[in-house]
């Protein structure tokens, strides 16, 4: 789980963020304004800030927010001067925008705020539809408007072409300032309250933000627009309300509830997709009339609110359908303010102490949690002078609780808490009171009836008088303090000083709400660590105003540190924790391993012919299980089985699994010798706990050994036995090998095979069946490796993980795993169902079909009845994550229902009704989650569609960073910096623009670089080289006739790629000097994925592979017959295969040792390091390979 | 890259080349020769050495066999101690193989426990496997285990089957992700110099302030003797399974893979060798 943050105000407007791996508030890093309001996503942060204006904190990340602006440039043709600049009177503008109809000059185009900056200058757009277009990018036309063509005809009489620019967004991690208002007409009414969320009202446009306000004459504004593309929004709407608000508060989802003047609550009805801004109100009563509401929160379906008399409650019954809910319940505690974050999880601010609460125990099933916990985290700059404080402070214009770093910079580095605690005097913020008081008050009446102003007021008065009878802060300090930091002397020295009493009083009723029975309030809230267990934690504790949640994604089950006062470690020793590949080279394990090492050699090396005092001897497991029998009808039999191990002359262990079983009455029994199997399958079902067995000879007939348990308890334990002793016979053991050859089934079960030096010979070539497969703990759709034991992989929600090193993980415990370097690691996917419908002329469409026709519920094929509620998730393993909604994205479109139209079942449907259609569907969209084991790290917190990373071959210079590129879930082409042996995460990624999303890359072992994009054409980038490694343009190169490509695959010269009909292209006449090639050559059918090698070697998932009892779908398949001379290859030896969906074997650069001495591999393997320019790799290969590239 | 898991092989594996010689006033029908063996360090010396009794039986009239004891330079060994502690502790320093007294005549009553069968071995080991999960973990792992999982600890211990008893001796092993270690550490200290058997006192392998004890922690806390004065010269080692872990060696680790079979960190006190 990648980190992510908590973000909170404090009460002099300073804004800290709170990690959930972290145990420090942080400032956050513009820490210029001050702030009254935070509202959080995880992108994104909304604020209001004391000068009452609107900002947007967007959070800095590797990949750029871009937007495209186009402009069209139109051409009439007419005899004398050819295509040119004079129209005809009716004609549009010269130059405009898609439509013809409005004027758009390249110049007038302009950045629409200051926080956008122009990526490059204006450039023409080759590529029309997919197919580069030769003439400058000019499309003909008969007329404006018509059908474009690239080609120029005989009646061709207009013509147009596209010029593009790129924008950026600069402002990241920045606060950017909201234009307060668009019309100058409308009275500059402050904001007083604002709220973000509703990014799960849509997947899609995707980002999409409800960003709410609510303004000091207690209006509601909707902000138009917002998106991760565009963080700014666009303008304010007003939203009509029954009532006067005063605070509004707006879910993830489609909840929005807004506090009004008199107590009540409005909830905001009919938010969805297509209108996220909803259609009406309905008022809900508070809990008790004397005391109305002052606040609220939402989550996804929950509802928090604080009446005035600061108690706190949470509302029953509240969901999409009745997002009014139904009751009130009260619950402990009493706080200032309540925030739902994500995962519904909430936060507050206590009333008394105004320390950060957090609510614990609230999980899917208990939505109100357990009890309030406060958060006793400190803030970063209470422990470490920073620069940038000094500066403010000399600055002079704002203060606060980071200056107190001016008594700090002459304590020791090292200070321990107890020391600070010592000190409170010099810790004080320094806010000129003249800045601060006033706004305090501002502040006071803005934030609505019934604030907890009045009662800080109050304390304060006390101040002076606990001041100065309290003996550590005294005037000694005082002096001493100003002293490092001359910028004190420059601002008024007496008020910062005398506004130190302002903290210190407050802090008092901390002190007596936890230690005094009277104040009975918090008491139960767990607020005693503070004032009495901790020794110091309480003194310098922050005092806060607002937090926000909205961008903090705790897990139920989490672990945070946020609870516990941590001394000595420093905020930079705690990331250290998270670095991948922990060094195992502790001191004192190298000498223990050395040390028993020499042991076993001291004691053993003489006297190996000593007699064994104990003699090994045959063991057995035994069991019961169910077997999927071999004869017809195949069903399930129970079977005995039996797995016998014995200890060879040589001391190898060897095992045979016996399975007896009744057939006709007559006992038999099969056997299975484990040095055979090949791979052990677990197939999980809804129902059964089952596993397969692959031999040689079972994976020739596509027929294995299935055997099912009766608990997944039992299957784990037979899996992991059969497992160690195939390993141990195998004598594989421990992590796999750097070149070893990766894959994953359809299940995301990920298996692992280390290369035997025949797989790649010429002559006696180890067939493919026969490769021993292991499971690895994990669950991913994508796996990537090279042959320096870099290994990524992304999961089926495209998270990207990168592999540690580890082995075992999942259902591998105990011998089958290793100690270290095991994660937890989860994944979600989609489970889909369609609901179909039949028009008739009465009712119109409905769930009434003809007797012929599908169940009105079903899957896609509509052959099997799914309904909602008796569809389960894949497997056990799996648990529902969301409710049902319908999926707005699926191939074809669909109308605002989602519905999509054909005229019959089965057919090919469209997104809009015409008179012909009869059908409809739509589909039906859930999420379920898995959650296991395996050595993997996330790597946060970008998202991966494609990876790809550069295969290397054995002679290569192993020095120097791996070059690794992606494609993002949106996209956008990516290119990993600072990947090594020692980092495999690497430390940031290189965005590489583009015109359009690509879907698939591929870098080849001279730094090629191949893209698919999404209209199923490819790119090759130009210039890449270690020295640049992001290249410098791409060229665009057409997909084979009429298909549309989906993936590529570069070795060390050869370029396959994969369409969408699953036909596999070779590219031809790729040369050093024109390394785009020059045309697609057909190789094959029915592949699914390809995988081509440091060796040029090619490797496929295919489909429809023959064996000799059944077919199989989704087999590794090997090409034969590859060769320098001959790069296509003869044909396919089929090895494992029913249900692989994915193999890397570009992490294989083992050759076979005959070959070596062939002259060309010769060649191959003397080629010296990577030069620098990637002409000049493919020169030094031409000289080796001139004929093969032709 | 060498893994944790190579260290628990290493220890299951540690084997003792061992010389069995008769007891010069044992009388025999001829002379008895030598007997050679490999003794598994973890294991017990009556549960390894039915060998050696048939061997010595062979040269022996009947009447003169009562049960079998062994001794090494005049101290009895004691067979309830693991044989790789026993080495450690008494015969570290000396050349290998180590040469053991074989005897059938005069049981030393007051140094040894009676052995009558292996099911004597198999009730001292259970309990100690029991007393300390009751240190790890309350109890609550050993008794949630079955019969059949205790029945496999002695037998994978029996059989020397490594993988057997890891099976399920990794269960022991484990810990609740939220904490760093084991409630106590189960061990005892061995000294040659002291009357006393062993030091076993409750010990926490994780400080208040979160930080993890070592092995020097360790001692200092409970054999302060053990360790070297500051800028003094070291005067004793600090064994387990032969070798001399580093005082700062994380005793949580140490529990977790130098343990003996009986889930006990058994440590040997002993001289540094003069020469």
């Amino acid at each position: 789980m990648p980190s992510s943050v908590l973000w909170a105000v404090d009460l002099f407007g300073k804004v800290y963020t709170l990690s959930t791996a972290g145990q420090y508030w942080e400032l956050c890093k513009d820490s210029q304004l001050e702030f009254k309001r935070v509202s959080a996503t995880t992108q994104c942060c909304w604020g209001i800030a004391c000068d009452n204006q609107v900002y947007v904190y967007v959070c800095a990340s590797d990949v750029p927010i871009r937007r495209r602006e186009e402009a069209y440039e139109n051409q009439r043709w007419n005899p004398v001067g050819g295509f040119c600049e004079k129209f005809l009177p009716s004609d549009r503008w010269q130059w405009s925008d898609v439509s013809g109809l409005q004027h758009r000059p390249l110049d007038g185009v302009a950045l629409p705020s200051r926080h956008w900056e122009w990526e490059s200058d204006w450039y023409v757009d080759e590529n029309f539809g997919g197919e580069p277009t030769e003439k400058g990018g000019w499309t003909y036309a008969i007329d404006f408007p018509a059908t474009y063509t690239r080609d120029k005809k005989w009646n061709s009489c207009v013509r147009r072409r596209r010029w593009i620019r790129y924008r950026r967004y600069r402002s990241r991690d920045a606060w950017a300032k909201i234009p307060s208002k668009d019309d100058p007409e409308q009275l500059p009414d402050p904001f007083n309250d604002l709220s973000v969320g509703g990014w799960e009202i849509t997947d899609e446009p995707v980002g999409r933000l409800s960003v709410w306000a609510v303004s000091l004459q207690g209006k509601v504004w909707y902000r138009e627009d917002v998106s991760h593309p565009n963080p700014e929004g666009s303008s304010w709407s007003l939203v009509d309300t029954p009532g006067e608000a005063v605070q509004i508060s707006c879910g993830p989802h489609d909840l929005l509830w807004v506090t009004l003047w008199e107590g009540q609550a409005l909830v905001r009805e009919g938010i969805n997709r297509n209108n996220p801004k909803g259609s009406s109100w309905s008022i809900v009563e508070p809990p008790a009339s004397e005391n109305g509401i002052v606040h609220v929160s939402v989550g996804v379906s929950v509802v928090w609110a604080i009446t005035k008399d600061r108690k706190v409650w949470f509302r029953r019954g509240v969901n999409s359908h009745n997002p009014c809910g139904t009751s009130w319940i009260e619950m402990v505690g009493d706080m200032m303010m309540v925030n739902v974050g994500l995962n519904d999880q909430v936060w507050g601010i206590g009333c008394e102490d105004r320390a950060v609460y957090f609510r614990q125990g609230v999980t899917q099933s208990e939505l109100s949690g357990k009890t309030w916990k406060a958060i006793v985290a400190s803030r970063e700059s209470d422990r470490s002078h920073s620069g940038s404080s000094s500066s403010l402070l000399s600055a002079g214009c704002f203060f606060g609780d980071e200056v107190r770093g001016s008594g700090e910079s002459c304590a020791p580095s090292d200070t321990d808490a107890s020391l600070e605690a010592d000190r409170p005097g010099p810790d004080q913020p320094v806010p000129a009171e003249s800045v601060d008081g006033p706004r305090n008050s501002r502040d006071s009446s803005a934030s609505g009836p019934g604030t907890g102003r009045t009662t800080e007021r109050a304390v304060e008065v006390p101040g002076p008088a606990t001041q100065t009878s309290g003996p550590e802060p005294g005037p000694t300090t005082q002096t001493s303090g100003p002293e490092p930091c001359p910028g004190l002397a420059s601002s008024p020295a007496e008020l910062p000083w005398t506004n130190i009493d302002l903290k210190e009083p407050k802090r008092a009723p901390g002190h007596s709400a936890a230690g005094f029975p009277e104040t009975t309030g918090l008491s139960s809230m767990g607020l005693l660590p503070l004032g009495l267990e901790e020794p110091y934690g309480a003194d310098d504790h922050p005092l806060w105003a607002w937090v926000s949640g909205g961008g903090c994604a705790v897990e139920a089950h989490a672990v945070l540190k946020w609870f516990t006062v941590q001394s000595g470690l420093s905020p930079s020793v705690q990331t250290l924790s998270l670095s991948i590949m922990p060094a195992q080279t502790a001191a004192w394990r190298k000498q223990i391993f050395q040390q028993l090492t020499e042991r076993t050699k001291r004691e053993l090396e003489h006297f190996r012919h000593y007699e064994q005092a104990v003699e090994q001897s045959v063991w057995v497991k035994t069991g019961s299980l169910q077997w999927w029998c071999d004869w017809k009808p195949h069903k399930w039999v129970d079977v005995r089985v039996a797995l016998e191990q014995f200890t060879g002359l040589d001391g190898a262990r060897d095992s045979i699994l016996f399975i007896y079983y009744v057939v006709h009455e007559e006992k038999k029994y099969l056997h299975v010798f484990l040095n055979e199997v090949t791979v052990l399958v677990p197939v999980l079902n809804e129902t059964k706990h089952s596993f397969a067995l692959y031999t040689p000879e079972r994976t020739r007939q596509r027929w294995p050994v299935r055997l099912a348990a009766t608990t997944e308890q039992d299957m784990n334990d037979w899996l992991a036995l059969l497992n160690l002793s195939c390993c141990e016979s195998r004598r594989v053991h421990g992590r796999p090998s750097p070149q070893a050859i990766w894959s994953i089934t359809c299940k995301g079960d990920i298996f692992v095979s280390e290369p035997s030096p025949d797989l790649e010979a010429s002559e006696h070539r180890l067939p493919c069946d026969q490769m021993f497969w292991r499971q690895v703990g994990g669950h991913l759709r994508v796996v990537e490796a090279n042959s320096r034991g870099v290994v990524w992989g992304i999961g089926y929600d495209h998270t990207a993980w990168v592999y540690t090193g580890g082995y075992g993980g999942g259902c591998f415990q105990g011998l089958a795993s290793s100690t270290s370097n095991i994660y937890t690691q989860s994944d979600v996917k989609c489970v889909y169902i369609y609901e179909n419908q039949r028009w008739n002329p009465v009712t119109g469409y409905s769930s009434r079909g003809l007797p012929t026709d599908r169940y009105m519920w079903s899957d896609a094929s509509g052959l099997h009845e799914c309904t909602k509620a008796g569809t389960k998730p894949p497997s056990l393993q799996w648990t529902w994550v969301s409710d049902w909604s319908v999926d707005f994205s699926v191939p074809g479109g669909t109308d605002q229902e989602g519905w999509q139209y054909a005229s019959d079942f089965p057919a090919s449907y469209h997104g809009y009704k015409t008179m012909k259609d009869f059908v409809r569907r739509r589909c039906w969209a859930r999420k379920c989650k898995l959650v296991t084991s395996g050595p993997w790290l996330e790597v946060a917190p970008i998202a991966l569609g494609d990876v790809s990373i550069i295969p290397e071959s054995p002679g290569a210079d192993r020095s120097g960073h791996i070059a690794l590129w992606a494609v993002s879930d949106k996209g956008d082409v990516l290119c990993r910096l600072g990947v090594s042996e020692l980092n495999p995460a690497g430390s940031s990624w290189l965005h590489v623009g583009t015109d359009q999303p690509f879907t698939s890359i591929s870098i080849g072992g001279c730094h090629q670089v191949w893209a698919v994009a999404r209209d199923g054409s490819a790119f090759y980038r130009g210039s890449v080289s270690p020295t640049q490694p992001a290249g410098d343009c791409w060229y665009h190169i057409p997909s084979p006739p009429k298909q549309r490509l989906k993936q590529v695959s570069v070795g060390q010269t050869a370029v396959y790629a994969l369409d969408e009909n699953g036909n596999l292209w070779y590219r031809q006449g790729v040369t050093p000097s024109y390394p785009q090639g020059s045309s697609w050559e057909h190789v094959s059918n029915n592949v699914c994925r390809v995988s081509v090698g440091p060796l040029d070697q090619v490797w496929i998932i295919a489909n429809k592979v023959p064996g000799s009892r059944s077919m199989s779908r989704g087999t590794v398949c090997h090409r034969t017959g590859v060769q320098p001379r001959e790069p296509m290859g003869q044909g396919w030896d089929y090895g494992i295969g029913g249900g692989w969906d994915h193999i890397t074997i570009r992490a294989n650069a083992t050759r076979a040792l005959r070959s070596r001495s062939q002259e060309t591999t010769t060649d191959w393997s003397g080629e010296p390091g990577l030069p620098s320019t990637p002409s000049r790799v493919a020169g030094a290969l031409l000289e080796a390979h001139g004929p093969v590239c032709c | 890259m060498t893994d944790d898991k190579d260290v628990l092989r290493d220890v299951w594996f540690g084997r003792i080349p061992t010389c069995f010689t008769l007891y010069q006033d044992e009388i025999t029908e001829r002379e008895a020769e030598p007997y050679y063996l490999l003794l598994p360090r973890v294991s017990y010396l009556t549960l390894v050495t039915d060998k050696v009794k048939k061997h010595f039986q062979k040269v022996m009239r009947q009447e003169d066999i009562s049960e079998i004891w062994f001794e090494y330079e005049g101290t009895p060994l004691k067979w309830h101690y693991p044989i790789g502690l026993l080495f450690d502790l008494l015969a570290s320093s000396s050349a290998l193989p180590w040469n053991i007294i074989v005897h059938f005549k005069s049981f030393p009553e007051k140094d040894l426990l009676h052995c009558p069968s292996k099911d004597a071995v198999e009730a001292h080991f259970m309990s100690c496997v029991k007393e300390a999960d009751a240190l790890k973990h309350k109890s609550q792992v050993i008794n949630e285990m079955q019969k059949k999982d205790h029945k496999q600890l002695w037998m994978g211990l029996q059989n020397d089957r490594f993988d057997q008893f890891w099976a399920i001796n990794r269960k022991l092993m484990e810990y609740p992700a939220e904490e760093n270690g084991f409630r106590y550490i189960p061990f005892r200290i061995y000294q040659t110099t002291t009357e006393r058997p062993f030091i076993q006192k409750l010990f926490r392998p994780v400080a208040a302030d979160g930080q993890l004890h070592t092995l020097g922690d360790l001692l200092k806390e409970v054999c302060p003797s053990a360790l070297a004065p500051e800028d003094g010269e070291k005067k004793n080692q600090v064994m387990i399974h032969g070798i001399e872990p580093m005082l700062e060696t994380p005793l949580q680790w140490l529990s977790e893979h130098l343990s003996y079979p009986d889930n006990f960190l058994h440590i040997s006190i002993i001289p540094q060798p003069t020469d």
